[in-house]
C-alpha cells in the first residue's frame, strides 16, 4: 500500500488556493523567508528517509518566535497544513512533505540560549544541534546524555518531536528522560510552556505526552535540557562470539549481574565485516556476533565492573574479550560501530535501517526469524543492535535499480516490524513512526486505541492541520492494510502466541 | 500468591454501569494518598481486588503488575531480585498500591539522581472514558510508537482514566550504599551541593533540615568510599531517608499545614514564612506554615516554582495559565468526555 499521502485512505485534505495563500503570507510576513519556486523547493522534498518524497506548497525559513506564531495563525485561519521540520534527519519521514501544506523549516533558530552549570541546565532554540549542546556544555565537566547516531547534525527539536535515543539510553534515558521543559506554539499560534525550571509542574504532564508526539500537538520553539556531570573515566570492552545466542545470552547475565553498562551493543556478523572493511577498528571479522559493552563512572567502579563484566563475558562463551587499551582504541571500537550504517552503504548500492523494539530475551527467535525472512525475500540483512535495551536495527540492502527491490526491502522490513510486535515488542524504539511505519500502527494498536490517539490529537489539533498523516494512521488505512494483510487466508507468524 | 487475581473485566464492567447511569467514579487504591488534591464524590471503584504480579524478569530489567498490587508486595519482589524502582516512591500509607503510586506520581530523595515515577513507566493498561480496556507503551525500554499515554497516566491523579496495569522498568541495587551526616547551615550546604552537582560524585539524595546536611552515597564500593573520605562527616542510619519519604522525620510533626515546594534545583536559601526542610538537593522544600497559600505561592511562582497543599482542601494543586488550563480541559473532555473519572480531583471542573 502506497506510503505517500493517499487522500482516499489518509483524508481529504483542504485544497489550498496557492497565489493567494502566498499572498496573504507576504502581507502578513514581508520579511519572512518564502520558497516557492519548484527548484527552490526540490531540495526539501524528503528527510532522512529519502526514499519517500513529495514536493511541498511552500517552504518558509522563518528566523524570529513572532514569524511563526503570525505564520501559524494564518494556516489555522485558512485551514492549510503545516508540517514542521528540523535538521531534516529523521529516519521515519516524520518531515516528510505534503503537496497541500507548507513546510515549516526550523533550522535557522540555532542559538544556544543559555548554559548555567549551578542549574546543570541547557536552554536552547529548537534548531540547536544535538553535539552542539555537549560541545558548549564541555567546558564545565558537563554534558547532554541523549546522542542518536545523527547527533552531529540533528537538532533538539526534532529529536523533542521524535523521542531521540541514542546508544546510551539504558543508563542515561531517552530524550524525554532529560528535558526539563519546553515552550511550544499551538496550532492555533498560543504560547504554551509545558514542564518548568522545577523536577516537575502542576496539572498533567504534557512534557512527557509531546515528546516523541512528531510534529502533531505543536510546534517546539524553545527546550531546556538538563546536563549531566561528565564521567570520570569510560571503557570499553570489546567481545567476540560463536553465536549470536551466546552473545544474547552474556547480555542478559551483564544485566543480571547488577551492572548497568553505559553502552552494550551488539552486531552480527555481516555487520561486523562491513563495519571492518570501513573503519579498520579491529574487529573480529571471523566472528558471527560481537558486543561492545561501554562502562563509565568513577575510576574505582569502572575499574571493578570492568572485571566483573569480563568474567561474565567468558563464562557466557566469549571466544576473546579485549579491553580497549587507551583512549584511541576505545574511540576506534566505537567508531566501527558507530559507522556501521555508512558501511553498510559500501556494500550494497542501499540500504533500509529498521528500528524494531523486542524484549531481549526474544533476540535468537528474532534473529532466526529475520534470516529466515531474508531468505525467503532474496535479500541480505546486517543486524546492528542496542543490546542494552532491545532495541534491534536491521540493515535491509537492497538496489533501488533492480526492479522490484525497493518493494522487497519494503515488504520485508514490515514483516520483521511486525515480528517484533509479535514477540511483545514495539514497531519502533527511537525513529518514530512517522510516514515509513503508518501501517504496521494498525499491528501494533487495535482500533479503539488508534481512535484514542485520534482522540489526544483532537484535544490539541480539531482540524488536524499540523503535520497530517504522520504517526496514527486512520481507521480507514488500517481496515485497508489488515484486508490486504489476511488476504492469503493467514496473518503473519501464525505459530506465535498473540500478545 | 493466592491473593493474585485478574478483576479487570469487573472493573470494566463498573466503569461501563457508570458510563450508562453518567455517574461519577472515586479511584481508590490503599486510600494513601487521599490527602493530596481536591475531594471527589463519587461512587468508589476500589482496586485492591486487582492485583498480583503479572510477569517480572530480572534480566529484562521490567516488571508489570496489577494496578491494585501493593506496593510493599513489589518491592519484597525486587528486593529478592536484588533490584529496586529507582524513584522510591512514598508509600505513605501501609497499603499504598501501584496503581496509586503511579496515579499520583510522586518520587523520592533518589529523585534528581535517578528520575521521577513517570520515567520509569514503559506502558500501561487503562479503561478509558470510552469504556474500553486499552493497551499503552509496552514491556520494552525504548517505544515511540503513537503518543505516549502511559507516561500521561503519570500524576493525573486518575483524572484521565482507570489505571488496571502497569509496566515499570527497575534497575539493580547499587553494590554500595553510606549515608552521612554533615552539621553545617544551609547557606553552607546550598553552596556546596551546587557545586558537587557539578562533579561525578555517587550522591543520590541530599537534604538539609536547618542544623545539618545529610547526604547518601550509592555506587560500586570504590566510588562511595572515595566520596565518603572526601567528604567527611559522620555515618548516618540509612533508615533516615526512609523517615523523610514516608515524613515520619519530627520537622513533619505539628499542626501547621504542609506545603511541597518545587523549584529550580539552584535555587539556594529560599525565603518562605514558616519552618522548612531541604530535599532534593534543594529542587524540593517542604514546608510547615500557617501563612496563606496566596503568599506562599506567589514567592514560589517567583523564583520559578510551584507549591502543592499536602494538607486536604480545596486548591492544593498549584493554579495553571488560563491557556494550559484550556488544553487540560480539552484533553479531559477528549479522554473523559461524561466526566466520570475522579471529577475535580486536581481542579474544579477537570
Amino acid at each position: 500500500m502506497n506510503i505517500l499521502y493517499d487522500e482516499r485512505v489518509d483524508g481529504a485534505l483542504p485544497t489550498v488556493d496557492l497565489p493567494a495563500l502566498l499572498q496573504a503570507l507576504r502581507d502578513a510576513l514581508p520579511d519572512l523567508d518564502i520558497l516557492h519556486r519548484a527548484e527552490d523547493l526540490k531540495p526539501y522534498e524528503c528527510d532522512g528517509l529519502s526514499a519517500y518524497r513529495t514536493v511541498p506548497l511552500l517552504v518558509v525559513l522563518p528566523e524570529r518566535l513572532e514569524q511563526v506564531q503570525t505564520l501559524l495563525k494564518l494556516c489555522h485561519q485558512r485551514g492549510v497544513p503545516v508540517v514542521a521540520r528540523g535538521a531534516g534527519t529523521g529516519l521515519s519521514g516524520g518531515a516528510l512533505p505534503l503537496a497541500k501544506g507548507i513546510l515549516l523549516v526550523m533550522a535557522r533558530f540555532n542559538r544556544i540560549l543559555e548554559v548555567n552549570p549551578q542549574g546543570r541546565f541547557a536552554r536552547l532554540q529548537p534548531g540547536v544541534r544535538n553535539l552542539a549542546i555537549s560541545q558548549a556544555a564541555a567546558p564545565h565537566g558537563l554534558y547532554y546524555a541523549p546522542d542518536p547516531s545523527s547527533q552531529i547534525a540533528c537538532s533538539i527539536g526534532g529529536n523533542v518531536a521524535e523521542n531521540a535515543g541514542g546508544v546510551h539510553c539504558l543508563k542515561y534515558g531517552l530524550t524525554v528522560h532529560n528535558v526539563l521543559k519546553v515552550e511550544i506554539l499551538t496550532v492555533e499560534g498560543e504560547r504554551l510552556t509545558l514542564g518548568s525550571d522545577a523536577l516537575d509542574s502542576p496539572g498533567f504532564d504534557l512534557l512527557a505526552l509531546f515528546t516523541g508526539s512528531e510534529g502533531m500537538l505543536g510546534i517546539v520553539t524553545e527546550v531546556t535540557v538538563k546536563l549531566l556531570p561528565k564521567p570520570q573515566v569510560a571503557r570499553v570492552l570489546l567481545a567476540s562470539f560463536g553465536s549470536v545466542e551466546d552473545a544474547g545470552r552474556a547480555v542478559a547475565e551483564i544485566i543480571a549481574a547488577g551492572i548497568i553498562p553505559g553502552g552494550l551493543e551488539m552486531m552480527d556478523n555481516l555487520a561486523i565485516r562491513a563495519a571492518e572493511d570501513f573503519i579498520h577498528a579491529g574487529y573480529p571479522v571471523d566472528a558471527a556476533a560481537i558486543l561492545l559493552c561501554e562502562l563509565d563512572g568513577v575510576e574505582a567502579d569502572v575499574q571493578d565492573d570492568c572485571d566483573r563484566v569480563a568474567d561474565v563475558l567468558r563464562q557466557a562463551g566469549a571466544r576473546d574479550v579485549r579491553l580497549a587499551c587507551d583512549e584511541a582504541e576505545r574511540v576506534r571500537f566505537w567508531a566501527g560501530r558507530k559507522n556501521a550504517f555508512p558501511a553498510v552503504g559500501r556494500i550494497s548500492p542501499d540500504y533500509y535501517c529498521m528500528d524494531g523494539t523486542i524484549p531481549r530475551r526474544e533476540l535468537p527467535r528474532v534473529l532466526k526469524g529475520i534470516s529466515e525472512l531474508s531468505e525467503a525475500y532474496g535479500l541480505r540483512v546486517a543486524n546492528v543492535f542496542h543490546a542494552g535495551d532491545g532495541n534491534m536495527h536491521p540493515l535491509i540492502l537492497f538496489d533501488a535499480n533492480l526492479p522490484g527491490e525497493l518493494e522487497r526491502a519494503e515488504a520485508i522490513g514490515g514483516r520483521i516490524l511486525e515480528l517484533c510486535v509479535a514477540v511483545g515488542g514495539s514497531i519502533t524504539g527511537e525513529h518514530g513512526v512517522g510516514r515509513e511505519k503508518i501501517n504496521q500502527m494498525c499491528a501494533q494498536f487495535n482500533s479503539d486505541e488508534i481512535t484514542l490517539f485520534h482522540a489526544v490529537k483532537a484535544a490539541f489539533d480539531p482540524q488536524g492541520l499540523l503535520n497530517p498523516g504522520k504517526n496514527i494512521p486512520t481507521l480507514h488505512r488500517c481496515a485497508e492494510f489488515g484486508a490486504m494483510h489476511v488476504h492469503h487466508g493467514q496473518l503473519p507468524f501464525p505459530d506465535l502466541e498473540r500478545f | 500468591m493466592s491473593m493474585d487475581r485478574d478483576m479487570s473485566q469487573d472493573l470494566l464492567e463498573q466503569v461501563n454501569q457508570a458510563l450508562n447511569l453518567n455517574t461519577p467514579l472515586r479511584i481508590q487504591g490503599g486510600n494513601s494518598k487521599a490527602m493530596l488534591g481536591r475531594p471527589v464524590a463519587g461512587e468508589i471503584v476500589d482496586t485492591r481486588n486487582h492485583r498480583g504480579i503479572v510477569s517480572y524478569d530480572p534480566t529484562e530489567l521490567v516488571l508489570t503488575a496489577r494496578a491494585g498490587t501493593p506496593l510493599v508486595e513489589i518491592e519484597a519482589a525486587l528486593f529478592e531480585a536484588g533490584q529496586m524502582l529507582p524513584c522510591e516512591p512514598p508509600h505513605l500509607g501501609a497499603e499504598a498500591t501501584l496503581g496509586g503510586m503511579v496515579a499520583a506520581g510522586l518520587s523520592g530523595p533518589r529523585r534528581p539522581w535517578a528520575g521521577s515515577v513517570r520515567d520509569y513507566v514503559l506502558g500501561t493498561r487503562v479503561i478509558t472514558g470510552h469504556g474500553k480496556l486499552l493497551r499503552f507503551g509496552g514491556e520494552v525500554m525504548k517505544n515511540v510508537a503513537g503518543y505516549d499515554v502511559s507516561r500521561l497516566m503519570a500524576g493525573s491523579f486518575g483524572c484521565l482514566g482507570l489505571l488496571t496495569e502497569v509496566s515499570l522498568k527497575v534497575l539493580p541495587r547499587p553494590r554500595g550504599c553510606l549515608s552521612l551526616r554533615l552539621p553545617m547551615g544551609r547557606h553552607e550546604a546550598m553552596a556546596e551541593l551546587a557545586e558537587w552537582g557539578q562533579q561525578p560524585l555517587p550522591i543520590s539524595a541530599a537534604c538539609h533540615d536547618g542544623d545539618a546536611l545529610y547526604l547518601r552515597l550509592e555506587g560500586g564500593e570504590g566510588s562511595v568510599q572515595s566520596a565518603r573520605q572526601r567528604l567527611g562527616g559522620e555515618v548516618l542510619d540509612s533508615g533516615f531517608w526512609r523517615d523523610l519519604r514516608e515524613q515520619r522525620l519530627a520537622f513533619f510533626e505539628g499542626p501547621e499545614p504542609l506545603w511541597r515546594v518545587s523549584v529550580p534545583i539552584a535555587t539556594g536559601e529560599l525565603d518562605l514564612p514558616g519552618r522548612q526542610l531541604v530535599d532534593w538537593s534543594g529542587a524540593q522544600r517542604w514546608l510547615k506554615s500557617t501563612a496563606p497559600a496566596q503568599a506562599i505561592r506567589e514567592r514560589v511562582a517567583n523564583v520559578g516554582g510551584h507549591a502543592t497543599g499536602y494538607t486536604p482542601g480545596d486548591d492544593s494543586s498549584a493554579p495553571l495559565p488560563a491557556a494550559l488550563m484550556r488544553y487540560h480541559r480539552a484533553l479531559k473532555q477528549q479522554l473523559d468526555p461524561q466526566g466520570v473519572f475522579n471529577p475535580g480531583r486536581l481542579y474544579p471542573d477537570l
